[in-house]
């Protein structure tokens, strides 16, 4: 309850880390030994099953959509081999590279504002604040909501309210609905994904500080720190670790959009706001199969190189998403 | 959904999340004020507006009649408060069939991906120095690096050649998505329990599967929780897999079916903010319930890993 329990946690929930971490490769000995006297074959049933369900389902199709990519498969009927014919023709393709531009500049974007207000938002939360469980609680609300159902909601509020609003005070530039202007389209999709993913960011944020020892505080304020110094110099570089992983974390799901875009602009004006998922996933009606097969191969390849740099930058923490 | 973040520092910071609200602060409030920070708090009230007020205005909006919302003042009180948009919402997306469904493929991915994952685990964690276990893992784990869009079309294409454009598909694809972060969970959980218990259950008798059912299964609870409330979130919430998978408008879930908005009634605001309402409500009530475990939960997995 006081400051004297404290320290005592905290040395004890880093260990219990670093402990895990380090066990992710090497398990217990003496599981080893056991279970060589045991018969192991109930195991077998507890792993395989999923296994195969696993390979089917997630497996199967990934091998068969890249060998897809080397084909013209159109989705159903004849195909031949036309080896790298598709992934030359993407790079080439105006309609590829906009959504590859929108979709890492939407990404980028949404990733810096969500990291900066969840920060404050967990700094606000985790300080002598009243009615601190309560705030918290209403801050989460966003993650149990649907993201197409709230884009609807946000939709009606840029193009019906938002413009008669303007309207009403005689602004012109905000008179016609922003989801139909291609420059401006996108910052309501940045809103809206930020809206939606700043809970799970805050969360990380609430628990990176908790994790912060009072003492340092104690330390910096017998040196004279003011509250902004303390939060720039001690406090921000003692959650450097969880701020690497809520960037990293956070743009890869924005780079994944999809529900938000189809319930504000469906991808338009024009194709203005078309994320590679979407344009991905053209290829199912358009016929256009084996060639966004090459795009998705693509887009695999970049998403495991952001998860290698990912591996790299939090190596030590066993971090693994 | 953007909390599979399965992120990973230290462990047991997720715990304190919740709980500490009285403990945290007295460390700092040693040195500087003791005092509430009015300031603060204040403006924390007013960042929470920006949560509050869409869904003030969805309920609002829901409550209006047709003519009311359609002058695109969404922040207006409903006058008079006309309730047809719910019945007119309720018929329109087949309510209770949406519902039920969405429920249905809810309630099997998040109970399919806690079994499977748990008992995948459990075999994983106590064969790990034989080669094929451990294979295994980094094999279901490497799932975490596949994004859903990637492998979307020969999933739409297998489905429908299987039979499985329906429901069930998007439930068996859910729990395998699932898979990769909750075995991660799970396993980690599994090498903080003591080997002793078990050995102890062993001498007693009791088979492998005596023991997973009756003492590592419970054991494995706490963790089941944040393995399943991410199950629920990502399940429920999930637009993108059920429109693209299930091929029977009819069969679809409850995000689904609110895009006939977009198409057809699109001025009658308040029968579509009446069935965004209906689609939202369950979730957040649920919330409410249980707001500190999910809270607690979602933190511990995320920052656990």
């Amino acid at each position: 309850m006081t400051t004297e329990t404290l320290p005592s946690t905290h040395p004890a929930g880093r260990s219990a880390t670093s402990e895990d971490g380090a066990t992710t490769t090497t398990a217990p000995p003496r599981a080893a030994a056991r279970t060589r006297l045991k018969t192991e074959g109930i195991y077998l049933w507890f792993l395989v099953p999923t296994l195969v369900l696993f390979t089917l389902a997630i497996t199967v199709p990934a091998i068969l959509g890249i060998f897809y990519s080397f084909t013209n498969f159109i989705g159903f009927g004849e195909w031949k081999f036309i080896g790298l014919t598709n992934y030359i023709a993407v790079f080439s393709d105006p309609a590829v590279l906009s959504s590859y531009l929108f979709t890492f500049g939407f990404a980028i974007v949404t990733v810096i504002i969500v990291n900066v207000i969840a920060f404050l938002l967990a700094v606000g939360l985790t300080s002598q604040i009243r009615v601190k469980t309560g705030l918290r609680a209403v801050f989460v609300i966003p993650m149990v909501i649907s993201g197409i159902v709230i884009a609807y909601v946000f939709n009606f509020l840029f193009s019906n309210s938002l413009p008669a609003f303007a309207t009403s005070i005689g602004f012109g530039p905000l008179q016609e609905s922003i989801l139909a202007n291609p420059d401006l389209a996108w910052l309501a999709i940045v809103l809206v994904a930020a809206w939606q993913s700043i809970p799970g960011t805050l969360l990380i944020y609430i628990a990176g500080l908790l994790s912060i020892p009072g003492e340092v505080y104690e330390a910096s304020a017998i040196d004279g720190a003011k509250p902004l110094r303390q939060l720039w110099s001690v406090t921000l570089p003692l959650v450097a670790g969880y701020v690497v992983i809520n960037t990293i974390l956070g743009f890869k799901n924005f780079l994944n959009v999809y529900d938000v875009i189809v319930g504000l602009t469906n991808g338009g004006p024009g194709t203005a706001t078309r994320s590679i998922a979407m344009t991905i996933f053209t290829g199912f009606t358009g016929g256009d199969y084996a060639y966004q097969m090459a795009n998705a191969t693509i887009f695999f390849i970049i998403a495991v190189l952001i998860s290698v740099l990912q591996l790299r930058l939090t190596r030590g923490r066993a971090a693994i998403a | 959904m953007s909390t599979q973040a399965a992120a990973s520092i230290p462990l047991g910071d997720a715990r304190r999340v919740a709980r500490e609200a009285s403990v945290t602060r007295r460390r700092r409030g040693r040195v500087g004020q003791e005092r509430t920070n009015w300031g603060t708090t204040i403006v924390l009230f007013l960042c929470a507006l920006t949560v509050l007020v869409p869904l003030y205005v969805t309920i609002s909006m829901s409550l209006k009649s047709t003519a009311q919302a359609v002058d695109g003042n969404a922040f207006s009180l409903p006058s008079p408060i006309d309730f047809s948009g719910f019945s007119k919402a309720w018929a329109l997306t087949n309510f209770p069939v949406a519902f039920t469904i969405s429920i249905l493929v809810t309630a099997a991915s998040v109970i399919g991906t806690v079994l499977l994952a748990a008992l995948a685990s459990y075999a994983i964690a106590r064969n790990w120095d034989r080669k094929f276990f451990r294979y295994s893992f980094f094999y279901l784990l490497a799932a975490m690096f596949l994004p859903f869009p990637v492998v979307a079309l020969p999933q739409i294409q297998l489905t429908g050649l299987l039979g499985l454009a329906n429901p069930l598909g998007v439930i068996i694809l859910h729990i395998m998505f699932q898979l990769s972060f909750s075995i991660l969970l799970f396993t980690a959980f599994l090498r903080s329990i003591p080997l002793e218990l078990e050995e102890s259950a062993r001498i007693d008798g009791a088979t492998t599967g005596q023991t997973f059912w009756r003492l590592v299964f419970p054991l494995l609870a706490p963790m089941s929780a944040t393995v399943g409330i991410f199950a629920f979130l990502a399940s429920w919430n999930d637009f993108m897999m059920p429109s693209l998978i299930i091929a029977d408008s009819s069969m679809q879930t409850l995000p689904v079916v609110q895009q006939i908005f977009q198409t057809q009634f699109s001025n009658n605001y308040n029968v579509s903010f009446a069935s965004y309402l209906m689609a939202m409500a369950p979730a957040i009530i649920a919330y409410l319930f249980t707001q500190r475990w999910v809270m607690e939960g979602v933190t511990q997995g995320a920052v656990k890993g």
